[in-house]
């Protein structure tokens, strides 16, 4: 931002006011009367300040920013998370708003009881087949922007439970962020919270081989001798599957 | 726990009327189990509860995969005058597993015998609301038999996961 | 979930138009019973005696399936006067004062509920198959998670049954230490309720406090074994291992303050006039209905039965303790808030007794076919070497037979029936989860009274959703 002043230092003539009559500029019809309250008061506010200095204060404390990023600044800050218990873990999530975590430094603490109002679900717990559709009915109702942390094992992956009848979270909707553990200390949970206001905020938390500039090392199953081009791999995936699945309607759903 | 001699005339308590009830008794340290008839269930608990038995506490489904007779249904009975405990069973064969139901005698019965229909699909007979319970209601099989696989999906990893295409979608 | 039981067969056919004849079947029946339902003059249980056999595939997809659910048989007959408009709502599964994902099939005339029907198994992880995969010891973190407010006392049922099968020894010591857990454990069950009751009442501020001192017990179990919840240290034949040192101290800390705690929560709810409206006379039912519907623990405590397993049939050497059995009288939510509060301090009184004569000695038994040998031991010894590697690789084999171990659990008995085929893999494990049976008595105690005061009586009735759907 620019900064604007006119008249640096002091220069404003004050012969026209008599010294007797400290208000006599405001009451005068004298044209330079303005300029001279206008010029008061610029030396009351910068108070000591001149030129170069006056200039790195107010670089200081005036902030200027887009409105996008105030935005995500407030949506980072103020998470509601939803009131969604589903099994160990979520005893571990009611303690995020007990007083040892107590989320609610990071401004989370407003939990609600329906997803039209709430931008984050948590899904704490094992999500089971016959409660997917649900889950999923619960993300639908949330209104965007909204977010989702997979809690636990076996929302994430199933865990120990992977057997007929649990149902990882990520094969019916989109998770931002997976937390382990069986159930994940009420810290991790605060740190999975906090990687979200970063990728909220557009600043997402580097992974480790961001870090550590580690690109290149990933290992992959099927050793190609170079490194896999990932978007063309998962689109070719994603056409063979395509095709076996016209091929081969086993379900007779028409999925 | 009733000791041998307590079970053995329980047994023979039973099997008054109708010798061919008593299927057999079994007593282990901490255990006394008697084996009844399947269509004789309702009969014989009400005859423990008027030996005090009083109170059913829990209705497990169990399934003895190779053996003939498959699936077994154990009633734990509790007495609370007594403070004791005895089991009583019954086995079914895989064929048509019916037992009749203790429910209108014994309300407590109501979920756990909608469980073991669930979890093993024996029927019983006279159950006033007989579904599903767990599972969801348009599930096929009964999941905790002992010939139905574990299910379970391979887990995605990122190394893995040209192994699995599709899997997304 | 828009579910309306009642509703006109025609339109359910206009919403599935992809199902099939089964649907159209259902639809037919549906008709049917919603004149009996309805109907004054429908005879009792004439609803519910046609029930038949679900249907096992649908075809349409899910919603169409779901559209061509039949829930007018979970009614049952309905006791109304004249042509009283009923009103069925669904509450949950995902509710906030359902404690879970608990899903409720309410009918209400007015504010006043007529009929609830439990909807339950949105949570069911079939941990009992799981169990049937894995060897002996290694069930135990999985049985931990039915119950996820009462770990140890699932382990605790869990190590009994096969001990029984064993017909193993668990030494003194160890007794005392599952006492001292399990008790602690009883606590925190307790605390959660109290927290999340209060919650659903109004009284928020209770939930921090019961929080503050749940912090405190996780600390324990974090100190002795290492984990805060689902710790996995009840092992067959013993603990996992001793109690850590400065542990004591720090439970005779916590002992010394957890009464003064429980005279804050006391002095905030007992005589509280709000708390006092909402919860006393409401959810009343009689001892004989509660009896019937298997109810257990402190639900039948506070309607007047002094059942306790610790009394009246001990384990784990309960009869060692002195401690006495909170009863209440009316049997209504304030007594049962009552009857928690004070098995919290004979919890207290329990532990204090059992960290003051805790013995020395094994804290697992000494039997190398169910118990680890010591670490430094397979340094030296061959046999110890084996029975190392037999244990980890396979597990120990337990004798042929069955067994059932109930324990007082928090919320009522707690029962685990083992059946082992001789190998190392348990042929069956089913637990007797105390919330699954005492909700089918939450109809008794609602039905008559208003809706809000059924969210108390849920709330005393604590179901843990996890214990229930297994």
């Amino acid at each position: 931002m620019e900064v604007i002043r006119h008249g640096a230092g002091s220069t404003a003539p004050t012969t026209n006011a008599p010294a007797d009559d400290p208000f006599g500029a405001l009451t005068g019809s004298d044209p330079d009367a303005f300029r001279v309250r206008q010029q008061r008061a610029r030396d009351l506010l910068r108070g000591e300040l001149e030129g170069d200095d006056l200039e790195a204060y107010v670089r200081e404390s005036i902030v200027t920013t887009t409105l996008d990023k105030a935005v995500k600044w407030a949506q980072g800050n103020s998470i509601f998370p939803l009131t969604f218990g589903l099994a160990c873990c979520s005893i571990e999530m009611i303690s995020l708003v007990g007083a040892r975590m107590d989320i609610s430094r990071f401004g989370s603490e407003a939990m609600r009881g329906t997803p039209r109002q709430a931008d984050l679900i948590i899904l704490a717990g094992r999500v089971s087949m016959k409660m997917a559709p649900i889950v999923r009915r619960v993300y639908d109702q949330m209104l965007e922007p909204k977010y989702a942390i997979a809690m636990g094992a076996c929302s994430s992956s199933m865990g120990v439970f992977n057997n007929y009848s649990v149902v990882p979270a990520d094969k019916f909707m989109p998770v931002d962020v997976h937390v382990p553990g069986c159930p994940p200390r009420p810290e991790a949970v605060v740190y999975g919270i906090l990687k979200l206001r970063r990728m909220i905020q557009d600043d997402p938390t580097m992974a480790w081989r961001d870090r550590y500039r580690a690109h290149g090392t990933e290992e992959w199953a099927r050793s190609t001798g170079e490194e896999p081009d990932i978007v063309a791999l998962s689109r070719e995936l994603a056409a063979t599957t395509a095709a076996r699945n016209a091929g081969d309607d086993r379900d007779g759903t028409g999925a | 726990m009733p000791d041998v001699e307590a079970l053995e005339r329980l047994g023979r308590l039973i099997s008054a009327d109708d010798p061919g009830v008593l299927v057999a008794t079994t007593h282990r340290p901490r255990r006394a189990e008697i084996e009844v008839r399947p269509d004789a269930v309702v009969d014989v608990l009400e005859r423990m509860r008027s030996e005090g038995y009083a109170m059913l506490m829990s209705v497990h489904g169990v399934d003895y995969h190779p053996e003939p007779r498959r699936f077994g249904v154990v009633y734990e009975l509790l007495s609370l005058r007594n403070r004791d405990r005895i089991s009583v069973k019954v086995r079914v064969d895989d064929a048509d597993p019916r037992v009749p139901s203790v429910t209108p005698a014994w309300p407590t019965a109501d979920f756990q015998e909608r469980e073991v229909y669930d979890m093993f699909g024996v029927v019983f007979d006279g159950h006033p609301d007989l579904r599903r319970i767990l599972m969801p209601e348009d599930y096929i099989g009964h999941p905790q038999r002992r010939d139905f696989p574990i299910g379970g999906e391979p887990v995605i990893f990122t190394e893995s996961e040209p192994d699995h295409p599709g899997w997304w979608k | 979930m828009t579910d309306e039981p009642t509703a006109r067969p025609a339109h359910r056919e206009h919403d599935a138009p992809a199902a099939g004849t089964d649907v159209r079947e259902r639809g037919a029946d549906i008709a049917d019973r919603d004149d009996r339902i309805g109907g004054p003059s429908a005879p009792a249980g004439a609803a519910t005696a046609t029930a038949e056999a679900p249907a096992s595939v649908v075809p349409g997809g899910y919603r169409a399936h779901e559209a061509s659910i039949d829930f007018s048989s979970q009614l049952g007959t309905v006791a109304t006067q004249d042509e009283a408009e009923l009103l069925t709502i669904n509450m949950g599964p995902h509710h906030p004062a359902t404690h879970g994902v608990l899903r409720l099939l309410t009918t209400l005339e007015g504010e006043v509920v007529r009929d609830v029907k439990p909807i339950v198994g949105y949570l069911h992880t079939g941990i009992e198959k799981t169990c049937e995969d894995k060897a002996y010891w290694k069930a135990i973190p999985l049985v931990e998670r039915m119950d996820y407010l009462a770990y140890y006392f699932n382990a605790m049922a869990y190590c009994g049954a096969v001990e029984d099968l064993l017909e193993c020894e668990v030494p003194k010591r160890a007794q005392y230490l599952r006492v001292i857990h399990l008790e602690l454990n009883r606590i925190m069950s307790h605390l959660v309720w109290l927290g999340t009751t209060a919650l659903d009442i109004g009284a928020m501020s209770i939930l921090w406090y019961s929080f503050r001192e749940r912090e405190t017990i996780l600390d324990l179990f974090e100190y002795s074994s290492g984990q805060r919840m689902h710790t996995r240290y009840f092992q067959i034949g013993g603990v996992a291992e001793d109690i850590p040192g400065g542990w004591e101290q720090s439970l005779r800390r916590f002992v010394r303050e957890m009464p003064k705690r429980l005279d804050q929560y006391s002095a905030m709810l007992t005589r509280n006039e709000i708390f006092l409206s909402r919860m006393k006379h409401t959810g009343v039912a009689p001892a004989a209905t509660l009896q019937a519907k298997g109810v257990t623990g402190p639900l039948l405590r506070a309607a007047g039965v002094p059942w306790d397993l610790r009394k009246a049939m001990p384990y784990s050497s309960y009869d060692d303790f002195d401690f006495q059995v909170p009863v209440g009288t009316e049997g209504d939510n304030y007594d049962r808030y009552l009857v928690r509060m004070a098995e919290m301090r004979e919890s207290v009184r329990i532990i204090e007794q059992a960290i003051d004569g805790l013995p020395e000695g094994p804290w697992i038994t000494t039997d190398r076919k169910v118990a680890l040998p010591p670490r430094h031991e397979l340094a030296t010894s061959m046999e110890a070497l084996i029975h190392h590697f037999k244990l980890v690789t396979e597990g120990m084999r337990v004798p042929a037979g069955e067994a059932y171990h109930a324990i007082e659990g928090p919320r009522g008995e707690l029962g685990c029936f083992v059946r082992s085929d001789g190998s190392s893999k348990p042929a069956r494990v089913h637990m007797r989860d105390s919330s699954f049976i005492n909700l089918q008595a939450l109809e008794d105690m609602c039905r008559g009274g208003y809706i809000a005061d059924m969210i108390a009586t849920l709330a005393c009735l604590d179901p843990l959703l996890g214990g229930i759907d297994r």
